[in-house]
């Protein structure tokens, strides 16, 4: 029965097609790539406008960021990626490292989660994660409700168009752009439902420090 | 053979479902906020992107390609989501392929499924058939959650319950959702909190989801799926067994085509420079969400569409929803009155497509459901012509039903639709009720709605662009 379906679909396509169609070719002359003056400031305006909150930290001031965002938010329990550096596990917090993979018990009940990121986009404020340096697998930053999320300035492009070129299509992606929220209700944005309802992003000028 | 939802059984046609939606006034009000604050932000959106005409025309191109060589690329995508590990169905219609989630569903053993908001999932009345097979599924999506609440119908493509404010949406909480909060208010958050509370432990249980999908690509095997609130990646990275249900028709041949409508469709239908979340996945990643992904392929007319050369333009769509937040006829109607899962201009030009049949009254009413404005055209991102679709299919239904005279039907259609009949005549004169849409060409009607058009077409009107006609007129 599956393979008629799949030969009768395909079948009735081409025989949709008999007058061959042969569109336009497709033309890309949109910009790729746009001049900005300062990508990485036009990145941290963009996130802010979503609600979310950008912090600018200088080199070997990140585990201070860290401790101090999670104090802000009262932070106790907290995970994180397998490979989460180190220095970024401050005292007075306890880790939870995703390994072995942690149930989605131990996942719900705690506070917030601590990640890097792959790339981050200008233009629209995004954070793109690919489950790859740590960041982990995805569900990792879905389902606490709080995410503090590291971004290099060395990570940052403009458009779409870059971020997409620089990504690996096969691994699992989550483009993130602000907290989670929704437009259901007439039309109007509002903040948090099921994703993560606060996003807090500390800014440090190359990944990895 | 059922084609399932496509239009809603009993519904009357559209003159006389728009006849009861205008007596709402509430129903009025609520839409006529919600359309038009999301047209001011919309426009926002767009201006900011100096090459958005580009890809716009970009987008069309693309989606052109893909009607154009349907079959190739959906082999492409077949053998690439099998090789990561994904299995491919194929499904003629609308059983067809509730039959095959209600299988899968079974066989991975679970009692409930977990539903992200799908268009096509709705057309096939995969609910309904999967509750009737024992297998209820629950809707997470905020809007789709208040539509299945309160027993009602979706109105609207990206937000179904847009034709409820936010004190009426309070009421049904408090009514059905039994851990509602007694003291529950209307704000925005604290409903959506409502919702959060109401969905956490299903999520964080569920074994099996469906989900639809944004777009696919061909030669990787992505499958995209955009969204806000984060019941998406819950359905997409929580339970064991993901099953995803698309038309075929939803391809992008490449992966670098993503670029062009990852602009296109945020911009276009919530105005946000890009919605709050985007999963991309291929196939199955160990040790990263479902173990199982099944992709379910389903035709259900899209086959037919694609055959008539005018019509096909159609399947460009990515359902952003612009035409429908433009469109003077659906701000006074509502979504409810086309009868059908598709609403509004583009409602009016898949529906009866996709159904096939246009000696259903219902379905052949649809393509009168519009003054030819002109301004779903200036807003759709992939260029579809709906106007010019709708004059072809106006065309179909004067054919299959002979005696049917297109101007009285039309008129019965419109006459009363917008608001006062001085108002309809200088949506006539202006916007041109028959007039040019897009690079001057007339559009007319085929015989023998010719005379018809040919009447308010001579001396061809001084043209305002429909959108300042519409800002001014409505203030
Ligand atoms: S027809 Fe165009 S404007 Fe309307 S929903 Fe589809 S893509 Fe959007």
């Amino acid at each position: 029965m599956a393979s008629g379906a799949r030969r009768e679909v395909l079948g009735r396509i081409r025989a949709a097609l008999a007058d061959r169609p042969s569109p336009e070719p497709v033309v890309r002359d949109y910009d790729t790539c746009r001049a900005v003056d300062d990508a990485v400031g036009l990145f941290a305006e963009r996130v802010a406008d979503y609600r979310a909150t950008v912090t600018w930290v200088g080199a070997g001031e990140l585990p201070a960021a860290i401790a101090a965002a999670l104090r802000a938010r009262s932070a106790r329990a907290m995970l994180g990626p397998p490979d989460l550096p180190g220095d970024w596990r401050v005292p007075d917090v306890e880790w939870h490292l995703d390994e072995p993979p942690l149930v989605v018990e131990r996942l719900d009940s705690c506070d917030g989660v601590l990640t890097g990121c792959a790339i981050a986009i200008s233009e629209t404020g995004t954070i793109v994660l690919d489950a790859g340096a740590t960041q982990g697998r995805r569900v990792l930053t879905l389902v606490p409700d709080y995410h503090l999320c590291v971004v290099g300035a060395d990570q940052v492009v403009v458009s779409v168009p870059e971020a997409l070129a620089r990504l690996d299509p096969v691994r699992p992606l989550t483009f993130i752009s602000g907290p989670s929220a929704t437009s259901d209700i007439e039309l109007d944005r509002v903040e948090g439902v099921h994703g993560p309802r606060t996003l807090d992003v500390l800014l440090v000028p190359t990944a990895g420090t | 053979m059922g084609t399932g939802g496509v239009t809603w059984l009993g519904t009357p046609a559209f003159p006389e479902a728009a006849r009861a939606a205008l007596s709402d006034t509430q129903l009025r009000a609520n839409l006529h906020k919600a359309t038009s604050t999301i047209r001011g932000k919309r426009a926002g959106a767009v201006a900011e992107l100096p090459d958005w005409e580009r890809l716009r025309r970009a987008g069309e191109a693309i989606k052109d390609d893909v009607l154009a060589q349907l079959d190739g690329y959906l082999e492409q995508l077949e053998a690439a989501v099998t090789a990561r590990g994904g299995v491919v169905h194929w499904a003629r219609d609308a059983d067809e392929a509730n039959a095959i989630v209600l299988r899968l569903a079974r066989e991975a053993g679970t009692d409930e499924v977990v539903k992200v908001k799908s268009l096509a999932t709705d057309e096939i009345e995969l609910n309904e058939a999967l509750a009737a097979g024992g297998v209820p599924a629950v809707e997470t999506d905020l809007a789709e959650l208040i539509v299945q609440l309160g027993r009602d119908r979706p109105s609207h493509l990206l937000v179904p319950a847009i034709h409820r404010n936010r004190a009426e949406i309070r009421d049904l909480f408090r009514r059905e959702m039994p851990d509602a909060p007694a003291d529950l208010s209307d704000e925005p958050r604290a409903l959506a909190e409502a919702a959060r509370a109401h969905l956490r432990r299903k999520f964080l249980s569920a074994r099996v989801a469906v989900s639809g999908a944004n777009f696919a690509v061909a030669d990787t095997g992505s499958i995209v799926v955009v969204e806000s609130e984060g019941n998406g990646r819950m359905c997409l990275t929580l339970p064991q067994t993901l099953i995803t249900v698309m038309g075929v028709e939803k391809l992008v041949p490449s992966w670098r085509d993503l670029e062009v409508f990852l602009q296109l469709l945020p911009r276009s239908s919530t105005a946000e420079r890009m919605n709050p979340y985007t999963s991309i996945w291929t196939g199955v990643t160990p040790g990263d969400g479902p173990r199982e992904f099944h992709l379910v392929l389903l035709d259900n007319g899209r086959t037919d569409t694609l055959a008539d050369a005018v019509g096909r333009q159609a399947l460009r769509c990515i359902r952003c929803s612009a035409c429908l937040n433009v469109c003077p006829v659906y701000e006074r109607t509502g979504g409810q009155a086309y009868g059908s899962v598709y609403p509004g201009p583009i409602g009016a030009i898949l529906s009866p497509q996709l159904l096939g049949d246009f000696h259903d009254e219902q379905a052949a009413s649809l393509p009168y459901a519009s003054s030819l404005c002109g301004a779903c055209f200036e807003v759709c991102p992939v260029r579809i012509d709906i106007p010019e679709v709708l004059v072809h299919l106006r065309g179909k239904a004067v054919e299959a039903k002979g005696s049917r005279s297109p101007e009285a039907l039309a008129m019965s259609a419109l006459g009363w639709v917008m608001a006062g009949p001085r108002r309809f005549e200088a949506a006539q004169r202006l916007g041109g009720l028959a007039g040019a849409v897009g690079g001057g060409t007339i559009h007319r009607l085929p015989w023998p709605g010719s005379k018809w058009t040919a009447a308010r077409d001579a001396p061809a009107p001084a043209r305002e662009p429909f959108r300042a006609w519409w800002r001014r007129t409505r203030g």
